[in-house]
């Protein structure tokens, strides 16, 4: 008898809702069953209202179960679910759940899919087909598939990134870097994690081709200390993308036999947000506070260690893989206006069903919300809505129709950012949010300007004035917090003091009533 | 307890490990946390001489980073994250509630902004092990595993 197939997630996620107690008693009911089963640890497919997520195989496709509770085992056992049995918590095949199915899946294709740190699964689904293919052409020509695919940062900026990538392969250095920023320290973000955990030869690959097309022999990711998930799953398939060829200088010939050589490390971050900023980030690498640095110069010239770097995002270096191996034009077919292919976009917060969507460019808020979010999770109605991390707007209910792409949304204010949505329900009070954000800021500063360093601190004592204070004294004060806002934006070195006043401004211009405020004062905005 | 002995060799083994790394300092203090629990002060001097930096560049960068601690932490460590997406989940509440809970209890109960866990929120981490849509309840649970565990 062929053993059969379970699989259980090994995502973090996954694991925060038992994912490794249903996986014990999945082994321990098979053995004692006397039914040879292969436990295979996936990773999720980012639908997390359904994890713990096991799936089984059979002849007609994976068979999905879920939300499975370690109780629940010995019932889907008792109805043979190893064979596809019919069971409560039967979700049918799981590639025919509407969430999933409705999906584009270009980035995200593996997820889920594969065991993670196996580079046999990892080839068996295209991996390293990116890599293969940049080996065949001239860097040059690399970088070009790169610029031609309109691929922009994903961590944020939107910066082309093969214009980057044109910069350092042109600088003369003895030394040039690869540097992937994994800090996500947004909240409502978890696309990186899930990449790191689920699919690490993904960004790896992603790194290495950039290696390749700049001449980089070295390369860094900067985890955030909050992921020690990720970091082992990275440092494991690191070490077997290394002894496989895939990575450093095996006997001497360079990855793959390419005569360039590819050194690969994890840099553990320590729980500081501004550490993200990329210049913060280098600082930080380099064994110093993480302190912004002036630009310029870029990074691109004068990065790590003073040395021509390439830093971008971790669903940047990922995008590469798939643009490679199919070509450029299959992944700027998808999308719309400057903003090309897709996003793996995240929806969290108050949510009933939150988890990853990867779509092109063009879907609304309110389809992720609504359609794959279905709402809040308390039942009660949505009441706001932040996308962009902690520096993004909340956006109204007059925007949540409009298709998201980089231009447009900035249009009236609103930032794609990294693609987390964090969703609150009618029990918000945004002024709070206003304050907590004023707050974040001022934990998190790096201090090298004042508008942040010191705003951000008076910032909140001016909200709490706004909202407990006299309401005699409210419009005065609302003037002063949104001069505060001003030089804040104007005066502050990077995005940190000069985004912290989106959701500060959002929520005061959106929600005045949370402010004490009646409808008129919205016309002083 | 760790004795004074066993903290001197730990720093030692990790300087002789690191000290030649390009930018070793993080993955130095990092390294001593992860064995000790914490950066002890007595450290700094060694680091500081092994790097080539003065103590204060090493005091600044310890203290600039929220992760590092320079006292033992308490018995577990507790971690409540109160970033948005789990403030849209109560997690205030929460902080409130594992505030009063864990008083007098043999924990460390600490702040943290975001676990990347945020479509199932409110976020939790006891010693590193995520724990996700903590309810009040499951927190006295897991609270009570852990006063049974010590
Ligand atoms: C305060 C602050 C925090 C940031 N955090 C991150 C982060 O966690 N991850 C990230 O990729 N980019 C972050 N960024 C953006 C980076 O500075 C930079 O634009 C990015 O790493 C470039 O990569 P990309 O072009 O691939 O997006 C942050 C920026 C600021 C100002
Ligand atoms: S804006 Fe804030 S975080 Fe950015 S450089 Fe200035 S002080 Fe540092
Ligand atoms: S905001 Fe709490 S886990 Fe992300």
């Amino acid at each position: 008898m062929s053993k059969i197939k379970i699989y259980v997630p090994r995502d973090s996620e996954a694991l925060a809702l038992g994912a490794d107690e249903v996986a014990a008693v999945i082994a321990l009911q098979a053995r004692q069953r006397g039914i040879p089963i292969e436990l295979v640890r996936n990773s999720s497919r980012g639908m997390f209202w359904l994890e713990p997520l096991v799936e089984v195989a059979t002849k007609k496709g994976r068979v999905a179960y879920g939300p499975v509770q370690p109780e629940d085992v010995a019932g889907l056992f008792d109805v043979g679910f190893h064979n596809g049995g019919a069971h409560k918590l039967g979700l049918g095949l799981t590639d025919e759940i509407d969430y999933l199915k409705k999906q584009e899946r270009l980035t995200f294709a593996r997820m889920g899919i594969t065991d993670p740190v196996s580079l046999d699964d990892y080839q068996a689904h295209e991996g390293y087909a990116g890599l293969c293919k940049a080996l065949t052409l001239k860097p040059t020509e690399v970088v070009q598939q790169v610029l031609d695919s309109g691929l922009r940062g994903r961590g944020g900026a939107a910066f082309p990134a093969g214009i980057k990538w044109k910069t350092v392969a042109a600088a003369q250095a003895e030394q040039k870097y690869v540097v992937c920023n994994a800090d996500e320290g947004d909240s409502g973000t978890f696309s990186d994690r899930m990449t790191m955990e689920g699919d690490p030869y993904m960004l790896i690959e992603g790194m290495t081709i950039a290696a390749m097309a700049t001449g980089a022999t070295r390369g860094y990711i900067y985890v955030r200390s909050e992921y020690p998930h990720a970091i082992a799953a990275l440092n494991e398939a690191i070490a077997r993308a290394t002894e496989a060829g895939f990575l450093g200088n095996k006997d001497g010939k360079g990855v793959l036999g390419s005569g360039q050589a590819f050194h690969l490390e994890v840099r553990k971050g320590a729980g500081s947000y501004v550490c993200g900023e990329e210049t913060a980030m280098l600082e930080s690498i380099e064994g110093k506070r993480g302190v912004v640095r002036a630009k310029p110069p870029i990074p691109a010239l004068k990065g790590l260690f003073g040395q021509p770097t390439v830093i971008n995002n971790v669903i940047t270096f990922a995008s590469v893989p798939i643009i490679l191996a199919r070509g450029a034009a299959f992944y700027a077919n998808y999308g719309l206006g400057r903003s090309r292919g897709t996003l793996p976009i995240q929806i969290a917060g108050n949510v009933k069903h939150g988890g990853l969507v990867e779509k092109a460019f063009g879907v609304t808020l309110r389809e992720l919300m609504v359609d794959y979010g279905g709402g809040t999770a308390s039942g009660r109605p949505i009441k706001a809505v932040q996308v962009g991390g902690p520096l993004g707007a909340y956006v109204p209910e007059a925007h949540w129709d409009l298709p998201m792409d980089y231009e447009g949304w900035t249009a009236v204010g609103a930032t794609v950012g990294h693609g987390g949505i964090v969703i609150h329900d009618d029990t918000a009070d945004l002024s709070r949010l206003a304050r907590y954000a004023m707050e974040f800021c001022a934990i998190e500063s790096c201090g090298k300007c004042t508008p942040c360093r010191i705003g951000s601190t008076r910032g909140v004592e001016t909200i709490d004035r706004i909202t407990q204070g006299d309401a005699q004294n409210r419009p005065q004060q609302v003037k002063l917090l949104r001069d505060l806002c001003d030089t804040m934006v104007n005066g502050s070195l990077c995005a940190m003091g000069g985004m912290t006043p989106f959701p500060v401004l959002s929520a005061l211009n959106h929600y005045p009533e949370d402010f004490g405020l009646s409808k008129p004062d919205r016309k002083a905005a | 307890m760790t004795s004074n002995n066993q903290v001197q060799s730990t720093i030692r083994r990790v300087l002789d490990d690191k000290r030649g790394m390009p930018g070793a300092l993080l993955p130095i203090l990092h390294d001593i946390q992860d064995e000790l629990g914490h950066v002890p002060p007595e450290a700094v001097a060694d680091i500081a001489e092994a790097l080539n930096l003065s103590r204060a560049e090493v005091h600044g960068v310890i203290s600039y980073y929220h992760h590092f601690r320079t006292e033992a932490p308490k018995g577990a460590v507790v971690q409540v994250c109160r970033a948005e997406a789990c403030q849209s989940c109560g997690s205030e509440a929460l902080w409130e509630h594992a505030s009063k809970q864990a008083k007098g209890q043999n924990v460390t109960l600490e702040s943290v902004y975001c676990l990347g866990l945020c479509a199932t929120a409110p976020s939790m981490s006891i010693n590193d092990k995520p724990y996700a849509r903590v309810s009040h309840a499951r927190f006295d649970h897991l609270l009570a595993q852990l006063k049974e565990a010590a």
